[in-house]
């Protein structure tokens, strides 16, 4: 689950973010739309504990970030939330295999081969975990972002602009795989999109406006 | 997986400019090991070589030649002295006990030195086989002798005029005998061919017509009794301020300190060290330059997989470790193919020096000191990685992925 109340962020004085109240109850799908410069990317960074709200209450898991120590925030990131991004910045220099691993690492759990087998499996990846990331399609790659985001089972997992770039069939597949994967683990899910392909799909929808 | 395979997976993509680094690293580290090593066998072996040795007496000229003729054997000779005048010095009260040393031939640009057998004690010399001389002409060999020019107990060999393998007067009507052959001591002893003061006087015998050089001794009338040099051991330390005055102001010859001359020596190579070394520095100094630079652009195309990281659960302080890493892999990688460069450097400099019958040198000892060029290099990799590492720690996550 995830909550936030009374939420600001402003760069440089400007607000870019303000939103009252919205949350999510464990395991619900939501998207949250508008259009760019909306906002979107900072709530999705805000709810992953990656940037510190101007103003306002954020709970995600039932934990209050707001209450966190830097440390214990980066902990708690890499524990809780799983993170898939437009521009999916595999690390080049790492095989497959080891990019899922480095998300174990990275997040202070045990490394554990298994799991991260069965979640390249569950992704059909199993022919590709020695690969290095430019011998990848971008179809490989975007699920190799995905294994990378719930390979340590996060409760919540943010998926930004996944869509975008996407032909009509592609879409749906990424589509799927997060609705799919999200719900392996139970996670709750939240995509930031402007893409209308999504809506039909997830009826939960929450609408940013334009900052003002 | 941990951060260390990561810092490795950087380095393996940057194959080339991390191979560039490490070798120019250790080039820096390999010229210093090479010049430790060169330089401190050396001095070991010129300290050892002057041991128990205060003045060297030999004819008048530059006191340094005196003493790298005499006790190393490198120099040519200042000229011969009259046996009268050292048999004079001998009984000096101030003189404890005195080595002679007859210089002139050589055997395969080995020298023939005729001495005594306090000589062949005094640098704690064994024999491996035969006996030592008990007539003239009768020759014992250093153990590099023996082993370079395969002579063996009951080999003959003629002398050549001079001290270097290129005389063309060779003393074929006055061949030596092979009577013993010392084992290896590492001293000056090693590289020379010792007999009786009276061989060299018997090879010069046809000039004075004496026909039986066994009773040489006898029969060569004074002026033909020539010695090189006289190695001398003081009988108190109060002969120090005494002896070498005494022999310069009454007799023709020259008195030489080998301490001072010794430290004199080590000064002048000193400078030429002292540039070797600063010109290694400067190696190293580039190396930690290169590095430096190396990472900082690698930071430009990192900064999402830095950022990614950090969305990962990486605390800003893995993301510096990671930097810092590389640039510590790095160091140490350079540090120990320079040491082990600077061993193979050093034997083979060795074995060019063994061929030129110098003193010997081997890259196959190790100097405790060497660690501290461990401990410098992943200094300067530290050093060179600082920065960088700084600028990962402060990386602004949510900004970088906003932008990418």
């Amino acid at each position: 689950m995830f909550e936030v109340r009374d939420l600001r962020h402003a760069y440089d004085g400007t607000d870019v973010l303000r939103i009252d109240a919205l949350g999510a109850a464990q395991g619900e799908h939501w998207i949250v739309l508008g259009p760019s410069g909306s906002g979107k990317s900072t709530l999705l960074h805000i709810l992953a504990g990656l940037l510190r709200p101007t103003r306002g209450e954020v709970t995600v898991a039932g934990q209050r970030l707001n209450a966190l120590k830097p440390a214990e925030l980066d902990r708690f990131r890499g524990r809780h939330v799983g993170i898939v991004l437009q521009q999916l910045h595999l690390v080049p220099t790492l095989t497959v295999e080891k990019n899922v691993l480095l998300a174990q690492y990275l997040a202070g759990v045990a490394q554990e081969r298994a799991r991260v087998r069965d979640v390249l499996g569950s992704l059909d990846l199993a022919e590709k975990s020695h690969a290095y990331p430019h011998e990848l399609s971008h179809g490989q790659a975007q699920r190799v972002a995905v294994a990378r985001a719930v390979v340590n089972k996060p409760a919540l997992l943010l998926a930004d602009e996944p869509t975008s770039n996407l032909d009509d069939l592609r879409c749906l597949q990424a589509l799927d795989l997060l609705v799919t994967q999200a719900r392996a683990c139970d996670a709750t899910l939240l995509i930031a999109t402007h893409d209308r392909r999504i809506t039909e799909r997830i009826p939960k929808q929450f609408t940013l406006g334009q900052a003002t | 997986m941990n951060l260390i395979g990561v810092s490795a997976s950087y380095l393996r993509a940057r194959a080339l400019n991390t191979t560039l680094n490490v070798l120019l690293l250790a080039l820096g580290i390999a010229t210093i090991v090479l010049l430790m090593l060169a330089s401190g066998q050396l001095e070991e072996r010129m300290h050892r070589d002057a041991r128990g040795i205060d003045l060297v007496v030999g004819a008048k000229g530059s006191p340094m030649q005196i003493i790298l003729s005499s006790i190393y054997q490198l120099d040519v000779p200042t000229g011969n002295i009259p046996w009268k005048q050292t048999q004079e010095l001998a009984k000096h009260r101030g003189v404890k006990r005195v080595l002679p040393l007859a210089m002139g031939d050589n055997h395969r640009g080995f020298r023939i030195v005729g001495t005594n057998h306090e000589y062949v004690g005094h640098y704690g010399g064994e024999l491996r086989e035969g006996r030592l001389w008990s007539a003239p002409l009768e020759a014992v060999l250093g153990a590099e002798v023996a082993a370079q020019t395969r002579l063996a107990v009951g080999g003959t060999f003629t002398g050549a005029h001079g001290l270097k393998g290129d005389s063309e007067h060779m003393h074929d009507e006055h061949p030596y005998r092979v009577v013993g052959v010392l084992r290896p001591t590492g001293t000056v002893l090693d590289r020379i061919i010792v007999t009786d003061v009276t061989s060299l006087w018997a090879v010069h015998a046809d000039q004075y017509e004496i026909k039986d050089v066994a009773r040489i001794a006898e029969l060569l009338p004074e002026e033909g009794r020539e010695l090189t040099a006289l190695l001398i051991q003081y009988s108190s330390p109060l002969a120090a301020a005494v002896l070498p005055r005494y022999v310069n102001a009454n007799s023709d010859m020259q008195a030489a300190s080998p301490a001072y001359e010794t430290a004199r020596l080590f000064t002048i190579i000193g400078v030429g060290v002292d540039v070797l070394r600063g010109f290694a520095l400067v190696l190293i100094f580039s190396a930690g330059l290169s590095v430096f630079i190396a990472l900082y652009n690698a930071l430009r195309e990192r900064r999402y997989d830095l950022a990614v990281m950090r969305a990962l659960g990486a605390s800003p302080r893995k993301l510096m470790a990671l930097l810092l890493f590389e640039g510590l892999l790095l160091a140490l990688i350079g540090a120990a193919l320079g040491i082990v460069l600077g061993h193979v450097l050093t034997e083979l400099l060795g074995f060019a020096l063994r061929q030129a019958h110098q003193p010997e040198v081997t890259g196959w000892i190790w100097y405790p000191a060497e660690l501290w060029l461990v401990v410098v290099a992943l200094a300067v990799g530290a050093f060179a990685a600082l920065l960088p590492a700084w600028r990962a720690y402060r990386t602004d996550i949510a900004g970088t992925l906003a932008r990418g």
